[in-house]
């Protein structure tokens, strides 16, 4: 529990902690905690934590908090648990087995900004975490833990959950706020920021599930415990998945900063029995091909970040050498096209256009060119040029499989010349 | 506009949901899917009713269902089947997965068989991939899949 | 201003704005789709890329998008950078992947922003092999074309109709590139502003419909710089002309009328002027201009005759119709009560305490008191002002959030929560209610009521918010701007009494002038108004007591204005009744003499409009078949020797010293301002079945603009009369506008220059205004109030067959309460009845009509009660 403090309590039966497991491990003292803090010293407590998003992007969760005015009226918490990146199987795990945890993190940070409502957006297709939640969430109303009196002190919290419609868009968290406005899930311009005037134009917060978790531990057991949990600046272990062809796909909990090596070989098994490594995606379908040479890369924000990816969302992806990476790309491309909200050009038409081309390559109908077409999109599609970060996401495996890929690339490419 | 084609049922809990939010567009998801939940789609009539108790055009109530793919804005089959196609299925035979399937069940993808009882859509990265290939059989997770082997599939789906 | 510099030069610009317009006003070419001048900037498109360096030192730069920038001192720019050039050409090879080849056959072919922008970036090699997704059309309606596979999803026509108009019923659909521009099913845009989805779209998606009817290209169309004579608000528009055939309306800038938009009737209300009478008429029989002449040559001879002037026609025709039949003689068309309430609208608007704001003045105000107006239905495009103006706290929630006013998104997002400051006091529902703060539906007398009630609270000083007068007199007290809105529509001296005594009110506790706007039935009421004349009733009393040899009708037909027992019983006993106009109605068919009106497309006019700017419209052809402008007819019948319309007005100018100040209306520019474009064709060959040399072109002896292309070029032609915009590089009407936004205000205000005793006041104040319109009616019998509709309501736009379509039948209106009690359904048949009118007429409820209270349609059914009430007697009780 001290070593793994998000999965810790998972059941081995797969089942949910009851509030009274829940209770008997610690819950809900973090919050108790934290209620008899003021909301700025939980702020504090949580940056000198060194606490980073797990949404993706890693931004400094009490920084970001910061940001919230101090003045009075209502404001919103909110926990992002729309996790679409394919490849990515985390949050679900937390929310179906843990959903205590959830609960008392959300309300947590709801508390540090001054909010009186929390939301939890849940994408559509998780029904059974959806009803986890809700179990979890009735029976923390009916204790008294949530409602106008949060733990019979004098604040008050209504936390909801939101189902939503599907497409990968909606977890960006400003097309989030659309969402959950009930307008069509576009991203916004900023500024004004979401922590200034977020949902229902009012200070919102949107964090990742995940990173709402930690925050319980946080609070109970003080950020010196909790920088102590990694191999890094940045505090906190992380949930890493592996799947693809190895031979023992999954999730754990390690320490931020566990290598990507121990990871794939000692976490996940190895690589089946005759499939070889060729290259994998660290955190997810829109962050950049690693190779083998970096599987000592310490999986942590910035260090992965220094060899060219992103961390992401930790969950790794594999891929061996029987697979064909242009065909992996087509996959990755198909899926973001697909996903494009149609709100900006290169987006809308860019991606769709971007499969077509890769789809035309491994059809046999590609031609030289169209290798400098797809590094053309790139720069299209790059960060800045499109609204929001979906694009730029999509071009994170086409850009580093061109330049990792590039033989298989050409193999297709003369194919469609004659 | 009449909401006749609406249930008191259904009517009772869209006016519940509009409790959660702040203003009625914000409802309006989980209202469809409160009419989707019973009939499996949404019709024409449905909308407008559903648009009349949220007070909103069904323009707009259109607008928001057409943009999400978890709500049918056309008939669908007693089960929807969605195999994951996104990278880790793929990685792990959701391909051929899915042409077992066609086969089985002869028709392509979008489609709905002759009797009514299955839809074979593709569906993006349903968030199970250490246990790739996957699929969503209504509303139930199946994880584990012999590509080769769609009847498990189909008798496990059924098994709700 | 700040200095900018951009690709190495330094210019002086105006800071804060976005990068893009200031590109654009510096004649740069960077392209763009998704900003437009009205709608803001929103990022979607992404084709205004440009690099932006970090400061003096920066030689790498980033890509940012133009219309998102705001204008900063320093601001450093590349905008012909080869990495922003190569990235605005990718923009258009995406778009291209599925936009359609069919440009042979689009209508906005040739005048095309797309076309532009893609000849602009230079993308001209085509590497896309996929397929292009495919749509279906939907059928919008009368108005308006649909080909959606032409969409490049910039949004603007969603941000104009939804977001800027308030339309409810166009919307996007699906998502990715999948997306749909349409509604919901097929069926008529209902929205009162449809048209201008065909200038806000930058393909050929949405194009006008009746313009399809007899489409011409864009460069071979002949345009001239008109005003809308639809109703008082003045637009200015082009008309765009070929063979003799009005093509079409497309709007044209006015920085205070109606900016970049116009109202459907505005727009479609054109074709009318295609479908009329041509030839002179004597008893029945069509006859030769010069025969007719002589008729009218004959009866002015043989005694006096009567003059009837008209609020549609121009001040020069109806002051030649004065000066026909002398000033004695020369009397205008409402009758008493409504010339009453003409002139209490003239003496407001002079008052001192009075502003009287442009219409587009209306979106900087920040609170508004509308008064017993259904501003959609009476003067259109001031509602698209007011529906700004409720935006008005956004925008600087926005700006103080850290975004701009012109990030249409950022506003859109912050417009939550806050109090719109619009109040409307109205008979019935509007199409305003659901952006006001607070409606008031009540019967005219409480309208009144409410309105001296609100006067009082501001008089106190008001803070408080107990009752709905005290709580709109505390806003309009607190605001920076308050404006109050009344109008003539409900026929009711008390209402304007009312609107004056608030705006008195609030003069008096501000310690300066309040804007007021008053909205008034016809394109020039108020211009007849300020020439004078005596009333129909008066006119009519001289022909009962046998006075007159015969009476000259001006444009108008008089059984819109008076009961037809009034007017049968004293016509019978005139013989001699000419008509000059260009429909046939009513009056027409009983003239004995008809004389074709050359309409306002073909006749130069001057119009003086609500906030009384006197504005002068062109021809864009010359006089079909044998009309001439209804001032020559009447010139031509011994009025004056006018060789051109300027001696006419020198005449009238000498006549009405005060208004002088319309001299310098028209300027007088260094040359002929061509109303073809250079591109012009066929002009030998339009002719060809006739002659085979080419003619001459018609002359126009009344304006400065000819028939021809040869003449000023378009940076040389004064703003009053460009006919067309053009710019090289933007065919796109649009486009060409923005690269050369010429911003001059045009007309003249004689508000600002005249006094209370400026104007012949035509009847004496002191003569009964009609009933007392308290709401207190005898047994069966109901309030009337007339229900206007923009499609239907106004005589000329009626009379086009793509309003037609638009426009409801017959019908009375009950509130329903109303109907409840009667037991009624709506469709049910009424008898109607009042003074010796009787009507059977289908139930319609109306929606905050109040008991006692029914409305009927202006110009749909015959001329009201003139004591307010009507007798309904139910038939059946419907459905
Ligand atoms: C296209 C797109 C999809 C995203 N999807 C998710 C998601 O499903 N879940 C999530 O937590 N964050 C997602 N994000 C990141 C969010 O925008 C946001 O950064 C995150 O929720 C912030 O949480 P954190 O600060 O706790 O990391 C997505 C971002 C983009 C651009
Ligand atoms: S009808 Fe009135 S508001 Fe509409 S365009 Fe004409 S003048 Fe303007
Ligand atoms: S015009 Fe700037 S992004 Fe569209």
């Amino acid at each position: 529990m001290e070593t793994k403090p998000l999965t810790g309590r998972f059941r081995e039966d797969g089942r949910a902690v009851s509030l009274k497991e829940y209770h008997a491990a610690g819950g809900y003292d973090g919050l108790m905690m934290a209620l008899s803090m003021h909301p700025d010293n939980v702020q504090k407590r949580v940056q000198d934590a060194r606490l980073r998003g797990r949404g993706g992007a890693g931004f400094p969760t009490g920084l970001k908090w910061s940001f919230v005015p101090r003045t009075p009226g209502d404001k919103y918490f909110i926990v992002n648990a729309d996790e679409m990146e394919p490849g990515t199987f985390k949050d679900r795990e937390l929310m179906e087995r843990d959903p205590h945890q959830v609960i008392e993190g959300a309300a947590i940070g709801a508390y540090a900004i001054g909010a009186h409502t929390a939301y939890i957006f849940i994408r559509g297709e998780y029904r059974y975490a959806e009803k986890c939640l809700q179990q979890a969430l009735d029976e923390a109303y009916l204790q008294g833990i949530l409602g106008k009196r949060v733990m019979g002190r004098d604040y008050a919290l209504d936390i909801h959950l939101h189902l939503s419609g599907g497409r990968y868009i909606c977890g960006e968290e400003t097309a989030l706020l659309n969402a959950l406005e009930g307008k069509r899930p576009i991203p916004r311009a900023k500024p004004p920021f979401p922590q200034v005037a977020g949902l229902f134009g009012q200070p919102t917060v949107v964090n990742n599930l995940e990173t709402v978790c930690n925050l319980p531990h946080i609070m109970r057991l003080g950020p010196e415990w909790y920088l102590s949990l990694s191999r890094c600046e940045d505090g906190g272990t992380k949930l890493y998945g592996v799947s693809g062809p190895v031979n023992r796909p999954g999730l754990w909990e390690l320490q931020l900063g566990t290598t990507a090596r121990e990871i794939l070989e000692i976490q996940a098994g190895g690589m089946r029995p005759g499939h070889e490594l060729r290259a994998f995606q660290p955190g997810g379908a829109s962050t950049d091909f690693l190779l083998p040479e970096h599987l000592d890369v310490p999986l942590d924000f910035d260090s992965v970040m220094a060899v060219g990816s992103r961390l992401g969302t930790g969950c790794l992806i594999v891929l061996d050498r029987q697979t064909c990476p242009v065909k992996m790309v087509l996959n990755l491309e198909t899926f973001f096209a697909r996903e494009s909200c149609g709100w900006c050009t290169p987006c809308r038409d860019g991606l769709p256009y971007t499969e077509t081309v890769l789809r035309d390559l491994v059809a046999g109908r590609g031609c030289h060119e169209d290798l400098e077409l797809l590094q053309e999109m790139i720069q299209w599609m790059a960060p800045g040029n499109t609204f929001c970060a979906l694009a730029p996401g999509a071009m994170a495996p086409l850009q580093s499989a061109l330049r990792y890929f590039r033989e298989d690339f050409e193999r297709y490419a003369g194919k469609g010349d004659g | 506009m009449s909401t006749s084609s609406l249930t008191p049922d259904e009517i009772t809990a869209i006016r519940k949901a509009l409790d959660t939010y702040l203003w009625p567009e914000a409802a309006a998801v989980d209202a469809l899917y409160i009419v989707q939940q019973r009939h499996g789609w949404v019709d024409d009539a449905k909308l407008e009713a559903v648009a009349g108790v949220l007070g909103l055009s069904p323009a707009y109530l259109d607008s928001l269902a057409t943009f999400y793919p978890l709500l049918h804005r056309k008939p669908v089959g007693r089960k929807v089947i969605r195999y994951c196609d996104s990278v880790s299925c793929w990685l792990m035979g959701s391909d051929r997965l899915a042409a077992s399937l066609r086969e089985r069940l002869g028709i392509g993808e979008g489609e709905t068989t002759s009797d009514g009882a299955y839809t074979l859509l593709p569906h993006p990265c349903l968030g199970a991939c250490h246990q790739a290939p996957v699929a969503m059989v209504a509303d139930r997770l199946l994880t584990g899949l012999d590509p080769a082997d769609p009847d498990t599939l189909l008798e496990e789906g059924d098994g709700n | 201003m700040v200095e900018i510099e951009i690709d190495g030069h330094t210019y002086q610009v105006r800071e804060g704005a976005s990068l893009l317009p200031t590109c654009l006003e510096l004649g740069l070419r960077l392209p763009y789709f998704c900003w437009h001048p009205a709608l803001g900037s929103v990022g979607a498109c992404r084709q205004c890329a440009v690099v932006q360096y970090k400061d003096a030192e920066d030689v790498r730069g980033r890509l940012v998008m133009a219309c998102m920038t705001p204008v900063r001192q320093g601001l450093r720019i590349g905008l012909e950078h080869p990495e922003a050039e190569r990235f605005r050409a990718s923009i258009i090879e995406c778009l291209m992947t599925n936009h359609p080849h069919d440009c042979p056959v689009c209508e906005e072919g040739g005048e095309c922003h797309l076309q532009d922008m893609t000849v602009m970036t230079g993308h001209v090699r085509r590497r896309y092999r996929g397929f292009k997704r495919t749509h279906r059309n939907q059928h919008l309606g009368p108005f308006i074309n649909h080909e959606m596979n032409r969409c490049i999803a910039c949004y603007r026509c969603l941000r104009f109709y939804r977001d800027y108009a308030g339309g409810t019923d166009l919307q996007v659909f699906s998502s990715g590139h999948r997306v749909y521009f349409g509604r919901h099913r097929d069926g008529p845009l209902e929205n009162e502003f449809s048209g201008n989805l065909v200038e806000v779209c930058p393909t050929g998606v949405f194009t006008d419909r009746t313009f399809s009817a007899h489409y011409a290209r864009k460069w071979d169309q002949e345009y001239a710089p008109g005003i809308c004579p639809h109703c008082a608000v003045g637009c200015n528009l082009s008309l765009g002309a070929r063979a003799g055939v009005v093509r079409r309306v497309i709007n044209r800038f006015h920085p205070k009328i109606n900016g970049h938009f116009l109202c459907d009737r505005g727009r479609f209300g054109y074709d009318a002027v295609n479908d009329r009478l041509v030839r002179p008429r004597f008893e029945g029989e069509t006859g030769v201009s010069g025969a007719a002449l002589d008729i009218l040559r004959g009866w002015r001879k043989e005694g006096p005759l009567i003059g009837i002037g008209s609020p549609r026609a121009s001040l020069e025709s109806n002051y030649a119709l004065q000066r026909l039949v002398g000033k004695e003689n020369f009397h205008l068309s409402p009758t008493a009560s409504d010339r009453q309430l003409l002139d209490r609208v003239l003496a407001l608007l002079m008052r001192p305490e009075v502003r009287v704001p442009a219409p587009l003045e209306c979106e900087e105000c920040d609170a508004i008191l509308v008064l017993g107006e259904d501003v959609t239905q009476t003067a259109p495009r001031v509602a698209l002002a007011l529906r700004q103006a409720v935006q008005r706290h956004a925008r600087d929630r926005a700006e103080a959030l850290g975004g701009q006013p012109w990030q249409a998104g950022v506003v859109k997002q912050t417009d939550i929560g806050l109090r719109h400051p619009l109040f409307l006091v109205v008979p019935h529902a509007t199409h305003l209610d659901s952006v006001a703060h607070y409606c008031h539906y009540a019967p005219i007398g409480e309208m009144a009521r409410l309105g001296f009630e609100i006067a009082r609270a501001v008089e106190k000083g008001a803070d408080g918010h107990v009752t709905p007068a005290s709580d709109i007199a505390a806003t309009l007290l607190k605001a920076e701007r308050p404006l109050i809105v009344c109008g003539t529509s409900c026929r009711c001296p008390e209402l304007l009494e009312a609107a004056e005594s608030v705006a008195m009110a609030l003069a008096r506790r501000r310690g300066s002038a309040v804007d007021l706007l008053c909205i008034v039935p016809e394109c020039n009421s108020l211009g007849v108004a300020l020439l004078g004349g005596g009333t129909l009733e008066q006119a009519l009393e001289k022909v009962e007591r046998g006075e007159v040899n015969g009476i000259i009708v001006l444009e108008d037909d008089l059984y819109q204005r008076a009961s037809a027992s009034r007017l049968d019983n004293a016509l019978n006993r005139l013989d001699r009744l000419a008509v000059i106009d260009a429909w046939n109605h009513r009056t027409a068919q009983r003239a004995k003499l008809f004389l074709p009106a050359a309409p306002w497309s073909e006749s130069v006019g001057t119009w003086v409009n609500l906030e009384l700017r006197a504005q002068r419209s062109f021809a864009v052809q010359p006089p079909q078949g044998s009309s001439r402008a209804a001032w020559r007819w009447i010139d031509a019948a011994g009025a004056g020797e006018w060789p051109d319309l300027e001696a006419l007005f020198d005449d009238l100018l000498q006549d009405y010293p005060q208004l002088r100040p319309i001299q310098a209306l028209t300027p007088d520019p260094s040359g002929p301002v061509p109303r073809q474009p250079h591109r012009f064709s066929g002009r030998t060959a339009l002719n060809a079945p006739r002659q085979m040399h080419e003619p001459k072109p018609p002359p126009d002896p009344d304006s400065p603009l000819v028939y021809s292309m040869e003449g000023l070029p378009f940076h040389l032609q004064p703003p009053e009369l460009q006919p067309f915009y053009w710019q090289p590089g933007w065919d796109s009407h649009s486009g060409a506008l923005n690269a050369n936004p010429r911003q001059a205000d045009r007309g003249v205000r004689l508000v600002d220059s005249m006094g209370p005793g400026d104007w012949p006041i035509g009847i004496s104040a002191t003569e009964s205004p009609g009933g007392e319109k308290t709401g207190r009616y005898r047994r069966g019998y109901w309030q009337v109030v007339p229900r206007y509709h923009i499609f239907g309501s106004e005589f000329i736009s009626a009379r086009a067959p793509a309003i037609v379509q638009r426009t409801p039948g017959p019908y009375v209106a009950l509130g329903p309460e109303d109907v409840v009690k009667l037991g009624l359904r709506s469709g049910a048949l009424l008898r109607v009845h009042w003074d010796d009118e009787e009507l059977v007429l289908p139930l319609i409820v109306e929606h905050g009509l109040s008991p006692g209270v029914a409305a009927l349609p202006w110009g749909l059914v015959p001329w009201f009660p003139a004591d307010g009430e009507i007798g309904l007697q139910p038939l059946e009780k419907g459905e």
